[in-house]
């Protein structure tokens, strides 16, 4: 419990840093950026939009530091993001609630593949240890560690999108022909779109975890209990999964959290390959486009969600070992 | 490894002067023998060697590219479009530049933010990463902290939001901004390494003898943590090709720089691969891919250096993802 409660102190403490940063960086920057681009837009946005984007990006200058502080605080804290400027008058936290999901789905369901794989293979390289598996395997993942993800979707989408034609690698889904609908056909569209960028995420993301599975294992396998275990005559099978797997994936778990972060800005990059309709995209056509409202929401947003999961990650790994209890 | 404390004797101590490295030529630094060490470990190391040649290639590149690289790499002078050929190895952009001129001369900048980013970081995380762990206490708590908070607020994000306001920038802001988000991982893994080293003797009978806490931690901690601090540069160097060169691909470096993430962002925005000019993405992507494969493989030599755990053939190794 107290365990619990000091990853919670430090989740608070590190979303506050993150706001705070976040409420900085415009402020610090030489002329402040968001106010020069704000104030062209002075004439075209309502009053009521003008007051929110006056205080998230202190435009209100006879208001001094720590009172624009309270004030943004107050409205991040509400929800209220502002409007956007380039979609003008959809207010951000619309345009991110319809993103979201394209990228909760593509990213949610590769990490967790690419978990899950990864710690399998990890389990029988270490379990084969020398076998054909075991030498092929960490080497190769070491090399593409190091390969940027979005030249890989580069590379996936010249050969398999523009040369051979066997899958489409722009967009989320047709949208000349296709309009999102909760049928089997558009169901389908969206999954031969997610092809492509899901292997490009895979192919990136599967190495740590293999490799670290399957260093664990190699120690675990080492542990009397083991010794002990195949002294007893229980079959292999049970042995691999039950004794060694069991205790060789808490790495693995925590690993889980801290890489999400990674993935999430791994994706950015991928989505933007692609033009796939998520957070990432959005990220970096907001960037491009000025649009310093959407900008600053959507980081906060990346920020939150990788928060979240390092403290779910955490919580789980106290649950499933009680040594981490203490030994923090 | 460690110095040779014992029988020092700490009246005679004169700066310089090592008992047991005189014969060991001009290497009297502290942390010249690690260094001696781990030139021969890099050379008996296959994956290292392999690594260790690349870089050197990659660096008299950066070096000497006009020697390699005759045309300009910036002259729209040829014909746009053109394919591979003897006169231009790499083709021609659809602005007529030479494309191997561009990919040679942009190893220079790829080059200097690298080793700017991995020498400036891995001096912070140091300072920060021992001090915590040497100081203890309050500095340990809100030096930790400090790490931890930078160590999981998303780094590429935090990036962007960054060279957005900043509307893009040369080498040196990119410099700037990865530098000081990025130190945190190697800070903490060098953290725990002074931390196990705390106990050891040498350490305490430098304190006994009296020396101040600067000098412990400066000549006798930090020399013997060389491999550790060779391999967060390495890590360090890496992120900031990778990061980078994703910011630069994206429109966030200047656009003008020669630079290989440039060149894919031109490639990007003449849409290269569907207008039948692979090359232009091919060639400079193919580059970040084999320095940072260069960067990971000296990397992973140099852990193995550093853990004597890890060094038989059949080793078990932790890595753990950033």
């Amino acid at each position: 419990m107290k365990f619990a409660l000091r990853r919670l102190g430090f989740f608070v403490f590190t979303l506050w840093a993150a706001l705070t940063i976040n409420f900085l960086i415009p402020r610090l920057m030489p002329g402040n950026p968001a106010l020069a681009m704000l104030s062209k837009f002075h004439g075209q946005l309502g009053p009521g939009a003008l007051k929110a984007l006056d205080i998230l990006f202190g435009i209100n200058t006879h208001q001094s530091l720590p009172a624009q502080y309270v004030s943004y605080l107050h409205e991040v804290l509400t929800g209220n993001f502002g409007t956007s400027l380039d979609f003008y008058p959809a207010t951000v936290s619309s345009l991110i609630g319809g993103a979201i999901w394209w990228t909760l789905g593509l990213v949610g369901i590769t990490t967790i593949l690419a978990f899950a794989l990864g710690t399998g293979l990890g389990i029988v390289s270490a379990w084969r240890r020398g076998g054909r598996l075991d030498s092929i395997l960490p080497p190769v993942f070491v090399v593409t560690s190091a390969v940027p993800y979005f030249w890989v979707a580069m590379v996936l989408v010249l050969i398999f999108g523009i040369t051979l034609h066997w899958l489409p690698s722009q967009g989320g889904f047709y949208v000349s022909t296709d309009t999102p609908s909760l049928s089997l056909t558009f169901f389908e569209d969206v999954l031969t779109h997610a092809v492509l960028p899901a292997i490009s995420l895979l192919i990136t993301t599967i190495g740590t975890w293999i490799l670290t599975m399957r260093n664990t294992m190699i120690t675990t396998l080492a542990e009397d209990y083991v010794r002990m275990a195949r002294a007893k005559g229980l079959p292999g099978r049970r042995i691999m999964v039950d004794y060694a797997a069991r205790n060789a994936i808490l790495p693995n778990l925590t690993g889980f959290a801290m890489s999400l972060g990674f993935v999430v800005s791994g994706a950015i990059l991928i989505e933007y390959v692609f033009n796939y309709p998520g957070v990432g995209y959005m990220l970096l056509q907001a960037v491009q486009g000025e649009d310093f409202p959407l900008m600053q929401a959507l980081f906060l947003l990346i920020t939150v969600a990788v928060l979240v999961a390092i403290l779910i990650a955490d919580i789980a790994t106290a649950l499933l070992d009680p040594r981490t209890r203490t030994a923090r | 490894m460690s110095l040779p404390i014992s029988g020092v004797p700490t009246t005679l101590y004169q700066p310089g002067q090592w008992p047991g490295t005189e014969g060991a030529g001009p290497s009297r630094l502290p942390g010249a023998r690690a260094l001696t060490r781990m030139v021969g470990a890099v050379r008996s190391n296959r994956k290292a060697t392999a690594g260790a040649a690349l870089l050197a290639l990659f660096v008299l590149v950066a070096l000497f590219p006009g020697v390699i690289a005759r045309d300009s790499p910036s002259a729209d002078a040829y014909t746009p479009r053109l394919g591979l050929s003897t006169a231009h190895l790499l083709g021609t952009t659809a602005y007529g530049q030479d494309m191997f001129a561009q990919v040679v001369w942009g190893t220079r900048t790829v080059l200097i933010i690298a080793f700017a980013v991995g020498l400036a970081a891995t001096a912070i995380a140091v300072l920060i990463g021992v001090a915590a762990a040497y100081l203890g206490g309050l500095w340990d708590s809100s030096l930790s902290t400090l790490t931890d908070v930078l160590l999981v607020i998303p780094l590429f994000p935090l990036l962007i939001v960054i060279a957005g306001y900043a509307h893009g920038g040369g080498p040196l802001v990119l410099i700037l901004v990865i530098t000081v988000t990025g130190w945190s991982y190697t800070a903490r893994q060098l953290r725990s390494q002074a931390l196990s080293l705390r106990g050891r003797d040498y350490l305490e009978a430098a304190r006994v003898r009296g020396e101040r806490r600067a000098y412990i931690i400066v000549v006798e901690l930090i020399p013997t943590m060389t491999s550790l601090i060779v391999a967060s540069f390495l890590t360090n160097a890496l992120y900031a090709v990778l990061f980078a060169s994703g910011l630069q691909y994206i429109g966030l470096g200047d656009p003008n720089t020669q630079s290989w993430g440039t060149m894919l962002y031109w490639a990007q925005n003449n849409a290269a691969l569907q207008t039948g000019q692979p090359m232009w993405a091919i060639a400079p992507g193919a580059c970040i891919a084999a320095l940072g494969a260069a960067l990971a493989l000296l990397n992973y030599a140099f852990d193995e250096i550093g853990n004597p755990a890890l060094r038989p053939v059949r080793r078990a190794r932790g890595t753990r993802a950033r």
